[in-house]
C-alpha cells in the first residue's frame, strides 16, 4: 500500500471524486493558481480548469453562500477555508442556510456541500488563529462533522463527505498535513459515523479524534511502559453522528474512560461523549470519566504557555492514572 | 477548594465515633490516604483517612469527643489555598471547649470559614456504601453484600477489584501467628474506689453496641435451648495425636476450640436448616458456612468470623482463629472480619463454666455455648469409669429452627466430636 502524507491523501480524494463526478467543484481562497495555502489542491487547476477549481476573493461569507446556492442548484461544491478560524465569518451560511434548507424546504432541496480546512491550534498562531471549532459545528442539526486523524481516514472520509447529500464539515489540521501513513489506492471510502480502534487495550479507553489521536497513542505507550496499564485508543473520526455503539462497546470492556479533545472544556465534544457513557454504560463504569481539554483560556502565544494549554500525553497519562486508581 | 473531613461510618453499624487520637495537627500537610485520626467505633479502633491532598484546617473535634457519623470534624484546604489562609489562621485557632471566639479578630479577618458548629450532613448519606456502578452490578450478580466489602477507591469507594476479591475468596493470611490460646483476657479495670457510694462510668462505644444489639436478640427473638453432653475422650486423643504430628513439623497446635469450630461447620453444612438468617419477610438459608467466634475483649466481646470454616483444615482454622482473636483484642479488626457470620460459637470452657446459654446474634438463627471439658464418673457398659465430658447448649431462633431440627444438628455435631474420624467422611 502506498505511503502518502495527509495532505496528499486529501488531494487524492479530491482528484478521484472530481474525476468520478463532473458536478464536484472546489472553491476557496488560493485553491487554484497558488494550489492551496497548504497545497491540498496541488495540480487540480491544471487538471480540471478554472470552472471547477475556483479562486475566490477574501470573503468567506460570500463564497460559502455561492457554494450553498450551487449545491441547491445540483452541483457538489467543496468549499475550502484557509483555516476554520476564518470560517467563523461564514457561519451564517453554514448554520442558517446549508444546515436548514433541506428542513425548511420540506425535504425538497438537499444541500450536498463540503466545508473543509484546518482546525485547531498549530504552533504559536496565537489566540485568534488557534481555535478548535468542533463543538460549535457539531452542535447544529442538519450538519455532519468528521475529523480524520490519519491519511487513510482523511482520504476515506473526504470521499464520503463529497458523496453525502447533506452538508458535511471536514476538520483537518495544519499539524496533520505532513503526517505520513499508508493509504489504500482508488476506491477507499470510510463511512461517516463509524469510530475506529487505533490501539486495542483492556484497562482504560482513551477517546479522541483528529490531532489528539497522536496524543492518546503516546499516552497509551507511556501507560503500558510505566504503569503496566493497557489503554485502548478509540478514534471517534465522526463527531456528528457520534458512534455511540463503539464508545459504549469499548467502555463496557475497559470500565474506565478518559476523553481527550483540543477544544475548551465547556460544552465540548468530551461532554457529549461523557453523556453517552453515563447513560448507556452506567453499570459498566468503575470510575468517573475524566476529560483532558485545552485550558479554559484563549490560546497563549508564548510557546511554553501554549504547550501547557494543549492536551499532552502527560496530562492524558495523569488522567488515566486517576481513573485507574493508581494515584 | 476545601474538602470537608466527615466522621465516617467505619463499621456497618456505627452511628457515632470517638476521636481517640489525632495523627495530624491543624496546619499539617496531608495526602490522600494518610491517617488523620484514630476513631473508636462501636467495634474497633479504626483509622480516619484523608480523602484529599492539602493542609489540615479547622480541627473541630478534640480528642476524646464523640461525634455523630456525617458531622464535619475538620477541613482539608487545597494546597493552593493554604498560603492564602495562613494570615487568617490566627483568627481560627482550634475552637476551645467553651466555643467562644474573639469577635474582634473575626471581624477583621477576610471571611474565615465558619468553624464552631460544622453543619451535620444527613447520616443516611454518610452511611451509604460508596461503590462504582460496575461494582454494584457485580456484587448484585454475585450475591455479595457491599457492606462487607472494604473499598480501595477514592473515599473508600468499592470498585471492581474489591468485589472480585471479597468476600467469598477471603483467604487466610499466611503469616504464622504466635500461638496465643483463646484464654481469658483481663477485663477493663474499673475506676479506683473513691469512697463515694458508686462510680458512674460512661458507656464505651462497644458497650453501647452490645447493649443495643442484645436487646434486639433475647427480647424479640423467641429463643429455646437444647443441651447435650459430649464424650470428649476420642477428641482429646485425636488432638494429642495431631499435635504430636504437628509438633514434629513445628506448626501451631490444634486446640479443642479449633476442633469444635471445624465440627460445627461440617455439621452445619449437613444441616442447612440451622445455617440461616431470619430476614423479617424471608429466611436466608446459607450455602456457605461462616462461623462467628465470640472473643472476649477489653470491656466487651466481639465475634470475628472464620469464613468457609467447613472447607478449611484444622491448622488453617487454628491459625485464623488466633490471628482474629489477637486482632480483636488489639481492636484492629476490619468490618469485613466481624460481619457476615452464618452461625456463632461462644466458648466459656476456659472459665470453668459447665454449661450456659448464649444469646443469639441476629440475624443468625443459632449459637452454641460450649462449657468446660470436665473429668467425671461416667457409666460405660454398666460400669463406672472416669471420662471427659463437655456440655454444648444450642440457642435456637424458633422462627427458623424447630426443636427436632436443632436436635438433629446437635446429634451430628455430637457424633463428630465423639468420633473425630467422622469429620473425614
Amino acid at each position: 500500500m502506498p505511503t502518502l502524507t495527509y495532505r496528499d491523501a486529501l488531494n487524492q480524494a479530491l482528484r478521484e471524486e472530481m474525476q468520478r463526478d463532473p458536478n464536484v467543484l472546489l472553491m476557496g481562497e488560493e485553491v487554484g493558481v497558488y494550489q492551496g495555502a497548504y497545497k491540498v489542491s496541488r495540480g487540480l487547476l491544471e487538471e480540471f480548469g478554472s470552472m471547477r477549481v475556483v479562486d475566490t476573493p477574501i470573503a468567506e461569507l460570500g463564497f460559502a453562500g455561492i457554494g450553498v446556492g450551487a449545491a441547491m442548484g445540483g452541483l457538489r461544491p467543496v468549499i475550502e477555508f484557509m483555516t476554520w478560524n476564518f470560517a467563523v465569518l461564514a457561519l451564517d451560511q453554514i448554520v442558517n442556510s446549508a444546515a436548514k434548507i433541506l428542513y425548511e424546504s420540506g425535504g425538497q432541496i438537499p444541500v450536498p456541500i463540503v466545508f473543509r480546512g484546518p482546525n485547531g491550534a498549530a504552533l504559536q498562531l496565537a489566540a485568534q488563529h488557534s481555535q478548535a471549532w468542533e463543538s460549535w459545528v457539531s452542535h447544529i442539526p442538519g450538519l455532519k462533522v468528521v475529523a480524520p486523524a490519519t491519511p487513510a481516514d482523511a482520504k476515506g472520509l473526504l470521499k464520503s463527505a463529497i458523496r453525502d447529500n447533506n452538508p458535511v464539515i471536514v476538520l483537518e489540521g495544519e499539524m496533520l498535513y505532513n503526517v505520513k501513513g499508508e493509504v489504500p489506492e482508488g476506491e477507499h471510502v470510510v463511512p461517516i459515523g463509524r469510530a475506529d480502534i487505533k490501539r486495542a487495550g483492556r484497562d482504560v479507553t482513551l477517546i479522541c479524534h483528529s490531532k489528539t489521536v497522536t496524543v492518546a497513542l503516546k499516552a497509551a505507550e507511556q501507560l503500558a511502559e510505566h504503569e503496566g496499564a493497557s489503554a485502548e485508543v478509540l478514534d471517534l473520526r465522526s463527531l456528528r453522528p457520534l458512534d455511540e455503539e463503539a464508545i459504549v462497546g469499548s467502555v463496557t470492556r475497559t470500565n474506565r474512560a478518559v476523553v481527550v479533545e483540543e477544544g475548551w472544556p465547556q460544552a465540548g465534544i468530551g461532554a457529549q461523549v461523557v453523556d453517552v457513557i453515563q447513560r448507556e454504560a452506567f453499570d459498566h463504569l468503575d470510575a468517573p470519566v475524566l476529560r483532558v481539554t485545552q485550558a479554559d483560556v484563549p490560546m497563549p502565544y508564548n510557546r511554553q504557555l501554549e504547550r501547557l494549554a494543549k492536551p499532552s500525553p502527560e496530562r492524558v497519562v495523569a488522567a488515566a492514572r486517576r481513573v485507574l486508581y493508581l494515584d | 477548594m476545601a474538602t470537608n473531613v466527615y466522621m465516617e461510618a467505619l463499621s456497618p453499624t456505627m452511628e457515632e465515633g470517638r476521636v481517640v487520637k489525632w495523627h495530624k495537627k491543624d496546619g499539617d500537610p496531608v495526602k490522600t490516604g494518610e491517617t488523620l485520626a484514630e476513631i473508636e467505633t462501636d467495634k474497633a479502633v479504626m483509622d480516619l483517612v484523608a480523602r484529599a491532598d492539602g493542609v489540615l484546617r479547622q480541627v473541630a473535634a478534640p480528642e476524646g469527643q464523640t461525634i455523630p457519623v456525617g458531622s464535619v470534624v475538620a477541613v482539608i484546604a487545597a494546597p493552593g489555598e493554604a498560603a492564602g489562609e495562613t494570615p487568617t489562621s490566627a483568627a481560627q485557632t482550634k475552637p476551645s471547649g467553651s466555643g467562644k471566639r474573639d469577635t474582634g479578630n473575626v471581624a477583621t479577618a477576610p471571611a474565615p470559614v465558619a468553624v464552631a458548629t460544622p453543619p451535620a450532613v444527613a447520616p443516611a448519606d454518610a452511611t451509604r456504601v460508596k461503590a462504582s456502578p460496575l461494582a454494584r452490578r457485580m456484587a448484585k450478580e454475585a450475591g455479595v453484600d457491599l457492606k462487607l466489602v472494604t473499598g480501595s477507591g477514592p473515599g473508600g469507594r468499592v470498585v471492581k477489584k474489591d468485589v472480585e476479591r471479597a468476600p467469598n475468596q477471603a483467604a487466610p493470611a499466611a503469616a504464622a501467628a504466635p500461638a496465643a490460646p483463646l484464654s481469658p483476657v483481663s477485663r477493663v479495670p474499673l475506676p479506683e474506689r473513691t469512697g463515694t457510694a458508686y462510680e458512674d462510668v460512661p458507656l464505651t462505644q462497644i458497650r453501647k453496641t452490645i447493649a443495643k444489639r442484645l436487646v434486639t436478640s433475647l427480647g424479640p427473638i423467641p429463643h429455646f435451648f437444647l443441651t447435650t453432653e459430649v464424650d470428649m475422650e476420642r477428641a482429646a486423643e485425636a488432638r494429642e495425636a495431631l499435635n504430636k504430628q504437628l509438633g514434629d513439623q513445628g506448626e501451631g497446635k490444634v486446640s479443642f476450640n479449633d476442633l469444635i469450630i471445624k465440627a460445627t461447620a461440617l455439621a452445619l453444612a449437613r444441616h442447612r436448616a440451622c445455617n440461616a438468617w431470619f430476614q423479617e419477610d424471608h429466611i436466608r438459608y446459607w450455602n456457605e458456612v461462616h462461623i462467628g467466634m465470640a472473643v472476649a475483649v477489653e470491656d466487651g466481646l466481639i465475634t470475628p468470623v472464620i469464613r468457609h470454616a467447613d472447607r478449611k483444615s484444622l491448622t488453617e482454622i487454628g491459625r485464623e482463629a488466633r490471628e482474629l482473636a489477637d486482632k480483636a483484642r488489639n481492636r484492629r479488626l476490619q468490618p469485613n472480619e466481624y460481619t457476615g457470620a452464618t452461625f456463632s460459637i461462644s466458648n466459656l470452657g476456659m472459665f470453668d463454666i459447665d454449661q450456659f446459654t448464649a444469646v443469639i446474634n441476629p440475624p443468625e438463627a443459632g449459637i452454641i455455648a460450649i462449657g468446660s471439658i470436665v473429668q467425671k464418673a461416667v457409666v460405660v457398659d454398666g460400669h463406672l469409669a472416669p471420662g471427659r465430658r463437655m456440655r454444648i447448649t444450642m440457642s435456637c431462633d424458633h422462627r427458623v429452627i424447630d426443636g427436632a431440627t436443632g436436635a438433629a444438628f446437635l446429634r451430628t455435631l455430637k457424633q463428630m466430636l465423639e468420633n473425630p474420624l467422622a469429620m473425614l467422611l
